[in-house]
């Protein structure tokens, strides 16, 4: 055995690590919006939606949830151009990453929209709040509240998972990654690196996230 | 040129899901050994062994799965063990179920009424009968939905074993569409196949869940 370990590269490979983790960060920014809304939205219409409605919703949710990441990121980059829909790498990896999330938060609302208790909606109506603000002022603050860990948990789960969009030509932290491993050829050194960055981006996200969460939400989470 | 028909297709991805299936089952049972390692560990009464694990189950979920798997590929052959795709990937896959078993493990142990170990004790069980006889049948039974839960997940995870070469149901799909062109079809059907093996099991998991929710 006489393989030493070399990170003298790193001086030189630090701005394409930086490049690809903010890549990284403003992908998984883009999908927290976009999917905590979408999700927000099908929680609601699979709660008060017609029949139709609630069925699709039902679908998406389970046919997300059990299919692999990949295979979906794959189906929208490499399938949907045969539909005619060509995507550019970054808008397919932030549409999977979106539609991924939505379907796991989808859940996470609804668990939160019904342990709002009864009282407070027919309270809200007491007091002639139209349906619209009922759920916006008075349901969904309070669902939010609840479910907050595990939202944080699903978020900082899909940054993780992120990283498969490399495979795809994305150019996040993961393919950063690939690419200095080639031209170092020093791969164990610099996913090892590159783990430590992800599980310290892991770490900021989940204390940013609870840091927002006590602000807006006075949710009361460790 | 060898034309393919949709049978030559779907042919060749039900081959190959004895691969993906494989690999899950392996990396199941590796990972319910070593995360029962980690569990005794984690509930252990020595500071430095609950520190241990708390770190490396912390290492695992902190980190992608991906970078797991390549540190696997990368770094086994460093300390001199000729590597191959199928043991980097069931290896990298053992460790990552056994930080996510141990924790779930965990918390059932966690949930367990005080009195439990107190009523062990009282019987003059030592800690180890404590935990076989009284503590642990009772953590995993309350633990069954999240432990089927996972193994959905695990299931999905093999998908990414397929970055790192190992001929599963996802890099066969690739083959296949790199020399079909059908990409559509081909990852349509690799999803549809997915979904076989994992609705079951989330079901499963599910009525799990309702009937201890009902208790």
């Amino acid at each position: 055995m006489s393989y030493s370990l070399d990170f003298g590269w790193l001086e030189g490979a630090a701005g394409a690590i930086a490049r690809g983790a903010a890549m990284t960060i403003f992908l998984i920014v883009i999908t927290t919006i976009a999917g905590t809304v979408i999700s927000v939205l099908a929680a609601a219409g699979r709660r008060n939606g017609p029949p139709w409605l609630k069925r699709t919703i039902t679908v998406y949710v389970e046919v997300i949830r059990n299919t692999p990441f990949l295979v979906q990121l794959f189906f929208i980059f490499f399938g949907l151009p045969s539909l005619g829909i060509r995507l550019d790498p970054i808008v397919a990896a932030i549409l999977a990453m979106t539609l991924n999330m939505a379907a796991y938060t989808t859940e996470i609302v609804g668990a939160g929209l019904d342990a709002v208790p009864r009282g407070q909606r027919e309270a809200a109506f007491a007091l002639g709040l139209r349906p619209r603000q009922v759920f916006v002022k008075i349901v969904l603050p309070q669902a939010l509240k609840v479910i907050f860990p595990a939202l944080t948990s699903q978020i900082v789960i899909m940054m993780l998972e992120s990283s498969v969009v490399s495979q795809i030509a994305v150019s996040e932290l993961t393919y950063e990654a690939d690419m200095l491993q080639a031209r170092t050829f020093r791969p164990f050194e610099t996913y090892f690196v590159v783990a430590m960055i992800y599980l310290g981006l892991s770490i900021i996200l989940r204390r940013v996230l609870v840091g927002v969460g006590r602000r807006t939400l006075s949710a009361g989470v460790s | 040129m060898i034309e393919f028909t949709f049978w030559d297709i779907l042919r060749n991805l039900i081959f190959a899901t004895r691969w993906t299936v494989l690999l899950s089952i392996a990396a199941f049972v590796g990972g319910g050994v070593v995360g029962i390692a980690i569990l005794f560990l984690r509930i252990s009464k020595a500071k430095w062994a609950r520190r241990f694990a708390s770190g490396y189950i912390a290492l695992f979920q902190g980190t992608p799965l991906l970078m797991q798997l390549f540190l696997m590929f990368f770094g086994l052959p460093m300390l001199g063990f000729r590597i191959e795709p199928w043991t980097a990937a069931v290896l990298g896959l053992t460790f990552f179920a056994s930080a996510y078993l141990a924790e779930i493990w965990r918390s059932g142990v966690d949930a367990l009424p005080r009195g439990q170990w107190d009523a062990g004790a009282s019987l003059g069980l030592h800690y180890i009968q404590e935990l076989r006889l009284i503590i642990l049948p009772q953590a995993f039974a309350i633990t069954r939905a999240p432990v089927v839960g996972f193994l959905v997940q695990l299931i999905k995870a093999t998908a990414l074993t397929s970055i790192i070469g190992f001929e599963e149901l996802l890099r066969t799909s690739n083959a296949i569409n790199n020399a079909t062109f059908e990409p559509f079809t081909v990852y349509g059907l690799v999803a549809l196949i997915f979904f076989v093996l994992c609705y079951p099991l989330t079901q499963y998991a599910r009525s799990l869940e309702a009937r201890a929710a009902a208790r």
